[in-house]
């Protein structure tokens, strides 16, 4: 008995150690106090460099929490009990935040730098007149491929990736908007339709793709398309650009037909508690070289105008990644669905994966 | 008796909350749709689409290769294992693996299984070439049985262990040779252990979800990873619980059908 | 002849532990690379252990998962031996029922615990986090203490406990000074595999978790997605030499208790 109490007591004392350094480690990482600013954003997304900058400029003390899907992003600020002053949300989420006031409006006369935009990343559908949020960065959905695979124009286009020489060599990213936007912008749809019979006629045509699929993969698409597991994959400019930055056989493309184009964007909760803070962060975001900065370390595409200028030509110019007018115009941002549809849209991929090949 | 009433209180706690609560709880799940409105639909829409019922057929085929495979490694090696003289040792190396984190013998499998991975560059150097190794059939369920097999050879074992030496001796005094004593008194002495094994190794198998994806790369849908989808991404919960359902279905009919071996209280 | 079958099942023996052991020690060998893939290697280096001690994250998920681990094991060990008591003083039907009640969590697939429990949670409105993944470790751990100590139950001869009674003993008093002690190397047992039980979870946790809680299996499996890490190499190494220490000790303790089955049969019930 006394050695079964002597374990027990062990063990408590056990735990209370780990508590307390579990709570230490918790405190080292986020402080506390009334002179700080909590910035709320998708992991290794801001040079750690320029929140250096801004805590020298401002005499804030700037926390730094990351999060990795809009969805648990959204999860966390409903409900409530943290106070996040700066959010980074993709355009879908600010529509579905801005529906369910958990957005704070902007003054912009507090953000003198917004004039650094360029205006065609201003007022888009998700949020007309920027009254609630500001570009950070933005990017699309395209088409990696490697060149000692396949030369590029085999895969210029979204429907030559039905083509049987593909056989088991593309890779898709495992998610349901992305995968269904392929297939309805190759029908000429919409990539918001919420029509069943459109996205049933869409997942019949995935289904013919089947053959030519190796994985439905996520962040790890990465790892495979440097290694060459695959010749094409599915992807996002910044993942494409990151790959390429491992091997030079790497290219990316966004077909001319159209694509996904995707924003990330600054934006104040209704919960912030430093709302001065939060102003003055995103100004100091806005201005060009900070920008440039981030750019340079983030690698995505920045809507800065200003900024863009003062990053090398070889980034600029490159149409992958900026895209030509002709491209951009054909370009579609994904809009809040409602949960049905997305019940829909994720059911129907679902099936898709089970489909056997 | 003395002191059912006291102790018996958190345990049957335990039972109401934990055993009996979340199963009504799937069961009642099942019959709401994603709106939270109550109907029978999903499982309508389960028996009558073809998607569904083909990745259920998908889903036991491919647990039935992997158990097949699991014992066809793991019978002899039991069998082996039981005439070493430090047989408890060696058993117990068998076992070591399982205490190794899953996650991190699958992980491993990525590297030992990419393009330039350490079998595909032995391949390249018996000149063999280079293979698609990853993303196949065949790798998912090599990976899948490598993590069940110390699950089948237990039980194998310990029915093995427990046969009666003289049967075998009488066996041979009596002019069997080697095969007819192994088929006529070793391998029905040890079909429980077998079936305890299958057991083991097939309901797991149905369920798998995290090898589907890193090893399978989504290509393989086990009733598992549907489950875990409509859980997790799709968020509707009442098809997933109704897959749930029928899983729990499949588990009663495999134990029916292997028997109630599990009762290890008995052979000990 | 008998010996040239033995050499035979030598060479079959020695390719199953080949299979068996060849992942780990890939993973054990890279862990030391200076290299950054698990595709060749460069060199002796233990930069990959440096990276890991200096990963607060890591750090902090290690702790957490340990926390879980002892915390939900001593639980349902607790709560365990209180139901082994209570199922040894039950008769006929009702420890049958007992017996199955207690074994539906062991042969229940992961998914559906883990699917099950997430409905329960957010029905009873649990936040998803620390204390989620705690209750549903201590559930799913409660049948194998169950099971390790009801045979030592069963061995404790009733007259031992009629004399405690006869000799004036109380309830408590028998409880502590006979029925425990004389149970404790199947409670210590019991302890021991719901840690093991705890530690190696993935698939219950992966549903439950939620709001930025971590443990080890969900945290390699998000890492493991993002690509090869050799970080994950130098922590998989010192879980294994971690869980070879444990089970060794372990082993040596019940030899020296006389049960060298325990280990072993016990694990019967945990494929995946």
């Amino acid at each position: 008995m006394k050695k079964l109490l002597s374990a027990f007591v062990g063990i408590l004392v056990l735990c209370l150690l780990l508590a307390i350094g579990d709570y230490t480690m918790n405190r080292q990482t986020s402080g506390g106090g009334s002179h700080t600013l909590t910035v709320y954003n998708w992991g290794d997304y801001i040079d750690p460099a320029l929140i250096k900058k801004f805590e020298h400029q401002s005499g804030y003390h700037v926390d730094y929490e990351t999060f990795d899907s809009n969805e648990s992003m959204l999860t966390k600020i409903r409900q409530g009990g943290t106070n996040y002053d700066v959010v980074v949300p993709s355009e879908y989420t600010v529509q579905r935040m801005k529906k369910e006031h958990l957005l704070a409006p902007l003054d912009h006369r507090k953000l003198p730098n917004l004039k650094y935009i360029d205006p065609q990343f201003l007022h888009r559908d998700f949020d007309p007149s920027n009254h609630y949020s500001v570009p950070y960065f933005w990017g699309t959905l395209g088409i990696v491929y490697n060149d000692q695979k396949i030369a590029g124009d085999q895969v210029a286009h979204w429907e030559q990736l039905w083509n049987p020489q593909l056989r088991n060599n593309i890779m898709l990213i495992d998610s349901a908007r992305d995968v269904f936007a392929v297939a309805l912008i190759t029908q000429g749809k919409s990539v918001n339709t919420t029509s069943y019979q459109q996205l049933k006629q869409a997942q019949d045509h995935l289904k013919q793709l089947t053959p030519n699929v190796k994985a439905i993969v996520a962040d790890e698409m990465k790892m495979y398309m440097e290694q060459g597991e695959a010749a094409v994959g599915i992807t996002y400019s910044g993942d494409a650009r990151e790959m390429m930055s491992v091997n030079h056989h790497l290219h990316y493309i966004v077909p001319t037909e159209g694509s996904n184009i995707w924003f990330d964007n600054l934006v104040i909760p209704r919960t912030a508690k430093n709302k001065q803070g939060a102003y003055q962060f995103i100004n100091f975001m806005l201005k060009p070289e900070n920008a440039a900065q981030n750019a340079r370390y983030v690698g995505y595409a920045t809507p800065n105008w200003k900024a863009k200028q003062e990053l090398p030509k070889k980034v600029t110019d490159d149409q992958a990644f900026s895209p030509p007018h002709q491209t951009m115009r054909h370009l579609q941002t994904y809009h809040d669905l409602s949960l049905k549809t997305l019940g829909v849209y994720n059911d129907l991929f679902l099936e898709f994966k089970m489909f056997v090949k | 008796m003395r002191q059912k009433a006291v102790f018996i209180v958190p345990y049957a706690l335990w039972i109401v909350l934990f055993v009996i609560a979340p199963l009504v709880l799937i069961l009642y799940q099942s019959f709401f749709n994603i709106d939270g409105q109550f109907t029978v639909n999903n499982y309508l829409t389960y028996l009558t689409s073809s998607v569904y019922l083909k990745m259920t057929v998908a889903s036991v085929w491919y647990a039935f290769l992997i158990t097949a495979v699991t014992l066809v490694i793991s019978y002899p090696t039991a069998y082996v294992l039981i005439h070493l003289r430090n047989k408890q040792f060696w058993l117990l190396l068998v076992i070591l693996p399982t205490w190794i984190n899953l996650l991190l013998k699958t992980y491993a499998f990525i590297g030992l299984f990419s393009r330039n991975g350490s079998i595909n560059q032995f391949l390249q150097f018996v000149e063999l070439g280079s293979h698609q190794l990853l993303f196949t059939d065949a790798s998912f369920m090599f990976v899948a049985a490598y993590i069940e097999i110390p699950f089948m050879v237990l039980p194998i074992f310990n029915a093995l262990a427990e046969i009666n030496p003289s049967l075998i001796n009488a066996s041979k005094d009596l002019g069997a040779t080697q095969w007819q004593t192994f088929r006529s008194v070793i391998w029905p002495l040890s079909l429980p252990g077998v079936k305890a094994g299958i057991q083991a190794v097939f309901i797991p198998s149905l369920s798998l979800f995290m090898i589907t994806r890193l090893i399978g790369g989504n290509r393989v849908i086990t009733l598992g990873t549907a489950i875990e989808e409509h859980f997790l991404t799709t968020q509707n919960w009442g098809m997933g619980s109704t897959i749930g359902v029928i899983l729990i279905i499949a588990m009663f009919i495999v134990m029916f059908i292997t028997g109630d071996t599990r009762q290890k209280g008995g052979r000990q | 002849m008998k010996k040239h079958s033995l050499k035979w099942s030598t060479i079959y023996l020695a390719f199953v532990f080949i299979i068996l052991y060849a992942p780990i020690i890939y993973l054990v060998i890279y862990s030391f690379s200076a290299g950054k893939t698990m595709e060749s290697f460069h060199g002796f280096s233990f930069q990959h252990y440096m990276d890991l001690f200096a990963d607060t994250r890591m750090i902090t998920i290690v702790i957490n998962t340990l926390l879980v681990a002892l915390l939900a094991s001593l639980l349902a060990t607790i709560i365990g031996t209180l139901g082994a008591l209570a199922i040894k003083d039950s008769h006929g039907k009702w420890r049958n029922s007992l017996m199955s009640l207690n074994n539906v969590l062991m042969v229940s697939p992961d998914v559906i615990i883990g699917a099950s429990f997430l409905i329960f949670f957010t029905v009873l409105g649990v936040r998803l986090g620390f204390i989620s993944v705690l209750l549903s470790h201590i559930a799913f751990s409660i049948p194998i203490v169950v099971l390790m100590v009801l045979p030592k139950l069963n061995e404790l001869s009733p007259t031992l406990v009629d004399a405690a009674y006869d000799l004036g003993a109380s309830r408590w008093q028998t409880l502590t000074r006979v029925i425990l002690p004389a149970i404790g190397p199947g409670i210590m047992a019991g302890y021991f595999m719901a840690f093991t039980y705890s530690l190696d979870d993935f698939a219950v946790t992966f549903f439950v978790t939620g709001n930025g809680f971590s443990t080890l299996s969900v945290e390699i499996y998000s890492r493991a997605r993002q690509g090869v890490n050799l970080e994950i190499n130098a922590l998989s190494t010192l879980m294994f030499i971690v869980s070879l220490l444990l089970v060794i000790s372990y082993y040596f303790i019940s030899q020296h208790a006389g049960r060298r089955h325990h280990l072993v049969t016990v694990k019967e019930g945990d494929a995946q």
